[in-house]
């Protein structure tokens, strides 16, 4: 019985998933449509003796006379067979692009992730412990600015103060320049890392702060938490006790309900850094009409914050007895 | 002399900064002249309508007032002024509260844990497993959440943490809220075991009907005072003092189920003297004074008139 539960579940997700994908192509695929980008001039390119006829040629070719639907379903079709089709950027496939891509943004979004979450968390719960005492309030101010300031401004600001004026850290790149790959250490690429995620930490860091700090005085005011008190327990001990057991839960939930704004906060971060991750192929394709890359990263980034929101569910599933006991009582009885 | 009581609350005055429109502040007054007196092994029934202070009296006892509560008056526990810090230093050890509701347990944590406290040792766990025995809480029970108990098993594991501080005094606030008159009789037995076994116990409750059952004496509270003590059985033969005790027991379905016209002032606008007064039927000129309270048939009651 246990398996069957585990089964549906695990179909449930999968269907959402796949509605999802779905969903999110047929969207960009019009949304691409419709744009003013000329695939043919954009493989051309600068090229100039192209002539009307050879345009012509081409465009027959790739199919572009064809009615929309007819194109979409050749495009959704070879898809499923995994081929993105080659970027025009950068001349190789879409997939392959993708993958090393997503490689060196992993590092940069791992590291500014896991930073905002343990710093927002502890601040967050110093913040709920001091409600309404200066503390409070000064962190409260610090986390409300830093929630304003644009990421891109953050970045140039870091750059500014570490790079130029200490020489602390170096002005771009996730690797030195005029170095061969294979002799990169692993200090050189961390050192290259720090700024940038620092940046996109910047980010969520002050929401996931305040967030915490919202859900810990709520916690703080509960009737049980003023009957631990009348029980005798200390202030400490009501943390540790019923304090962090109630927040963690919707912390851990916020915390990865965040890919979505991680990844969008990278292309930014990376643009200012210079950074080659996925956050910077993306814009570059946007700039340059790369239509397959664009379509390649737009499907993938899809898949990422759907995989980030269903991590989040299932922990909490996992975690909170009153939705997994429930449920799984649920399906024991039938 | 009289022995005093284990627990004995003298002129308690409670009263919250409020702002008014603006920035505004003023003191609002919700408790005024409380008073009431507690002996080991019996059980006071603190009855009274909502907002009559029966809930602040006991949370001005356990120190557990927001911060912009003052608290004036007195309140003694064996003979010792309570100050804040020493409040503290007794609750949940020699004081002890009982919740009306589940929603006083912490929904994360299985109800056996929380039973047994912060501090469980190898003594806890077996006096928690004693107890559950005792209240015939099945032994998975200890393993559940509170959101999975039934209303009789949450009354029961509520009571399980006052018992197993072996705290001296109980603090019941409205015990048998929604529950139907089997299970409130039965939730009422419990408190009733604990008297005999020499605890002291304050009952809260609206239900006076049947809180007289299991009550030695109860203390009628109106719009923040003490009104009338009086022995509990005195209550049931009809023969309360002070006209809001009376009508309160002519209220009854079984005395003739006859309300009295107009409703319990707010504290914010209190009338003079006498704060029944102006649903009196007897009331005079003489009541607009400061009514004093006073002994009458081993009882107290704060009436000048009396019979």
């Amino acid at each position: 019985m246990k398996k069957n539960y585990y089964l549906k579940f695990a179909g449930k997700y999968l269907l959402r998933m796949v509605t999802l994908l779905i969903a999110v192509s047929i969207v960009s695929f019009v949304l691409v449509s419709f744009s003013p980008v000329d695939p043919v001039q954009q493989y051309v390119g600068s090229v100039p003796n192209v002539s009307a006829e050879q345009r012509e040629k081409i465009a027959e070719y790739w199919g572009l006379n064809d009615p929309p639907v007819e194109r979409f379903l050749a495009w959704g079709s070879s898809i499923l067979k995994g081929d993105f089709g080659v970027s025009l950027l950068y001349r190789r496939p879409v997939l392959d692009i993708v993958r090393e891509k997503f490689a060196v943004s992993l590092a940069l979004m791992l590291t500014s992730w896991l930073l905002s979450g343990i710093l927002g968390f502890t601040l967050g719960c110093l913040m709920g412990v001091f409600n309404g005492r200066w503390t409070d309030k000064i962190l409260k101010k610090l986390c409300l600015t830093m929630c304003s300031i644009p990421t891109f401004w953050i970045g140039i600001v870091f750059l500014i103060l570490f790079s130029v004026k200490l020489g602390w850290f170096p002005m771009g790149m996730s690797v030195p320049m005029g170095v061969p790959t294979a002799e990169v250490t692993i200090w050189q690429r961390i050192h290259h890392l720090i700024l940038p995620a620092l940046t996109l930490s910047f980010l969520s860091f002050a929401g996931v702060a305040l967030h915490t700090r919202e859900k810990l005085v709520d916690v703080l005011e509960s009737d049980y938490v003023l009957f631990a008190r009348a029980r005798g327990e200390s202030q400490w001990s009501i943390l540790k006790r019923h304090g962090l057991r109630n927040i963690l839960l919707p912390a851990v939930t916020m915390q990865f309900g965040s890919f979505s704004e991680l990844f969008g906060g990278s292309v930014l971060a990376e643009n200012v850094f210079s950074y080659p991750g996925l956050g910077a192929a993306a814009s570059a394709a946007g700039m340059s009409s790369d239509v397959p890359l664009l379509l390649g990263i737009t499907l993938f980034s899809a898949l990422f914050v759907f995989i980030g929101n269903m991590l989040a569910d299932i922990i909490y599933r996992i975690v909170d007895p009153q939705i997994g006991e429930g449920e799984r009582n649920e399906s024991y009885g039938k | 002399m009289e022995k005093e009581g284990i627990l004995v609350v003298k002129e308690l005055s409670v009263s919250f900064r409020m702002y008014d429109k603006g920035l505004e502040q003023y003191e609002l007054e919700v408790i005024s002249n409380l008073n009431l007196d507690l002996k080991p092994g019996e059980i006071v029934a603190v009855a009274g309508a909502s907002g009559s202070g029966k809930s602040l009296l006991a949370h001005a006892v356990m120190g557990l007032l927001p911060g912009n509560a003052t608290v004036g008056g007195e309140i003694r526990y064996r003979g010792e002024v309570l100050t804040q810090k020493r409040k503290e230093a007794l609750r949940g050890r020699e004081i002890a509260l009982v919740p009306q509701s589940v929603a006083y347990l912490d929904p994360l944590m299985r109800v056996g844990n929380q039973v047994r406290g912060n501090r469980p040792d190898e003594g806890r766990r077996k006096a928690q497993k004693e107890i559950f025995r005792r209240f015939q809480l099945q032994e998975r029970a200890e393993k559940l959440y509170p959101f999975q108990l039934s209303g009789g098993m949450a009354r029961r594991v509520l009571v399980s943490t006052a018992v197993i501080s072996g705290a001296r005094v109980i603090l019941a606030d409205e015990p048998t809220p929604g529950l139907d008159l089997e299970m409130a009789v039965e939730a009422l037995k419990v408190f009733r075991e604990l008297a005999d076994e020499g605890k002291a116990v304050i009952l809260i409750t609206h239900d006076i009907d049947l809180a007289v059952h299991v009550a030695d004496r109860i203390a009628v509270f109106y719009a923040g005072t003490t009104l009338e003590l009086m022995k509990a059985s005195d209550f049931q033969e009809g023969k309360a003092r002070h006209p809001y005790t009376r009508a309160l027991w002519e209220a009854l379905p079984q005395n003739g189920f006859r309300p009295i016209p107009g409703f319990q002032p707010y504290a914010k606008a209190l009338p003079v003297g006498c704060l029944f007064g102006p649903r009196c039927p007897r009331k005079t000129k003489a009541c607009e004074a400061e009514i004093p309270m006073r002994k009458l048939c081993g009882g107290y009651v704060r009436c000048i008139y009396g019979d």
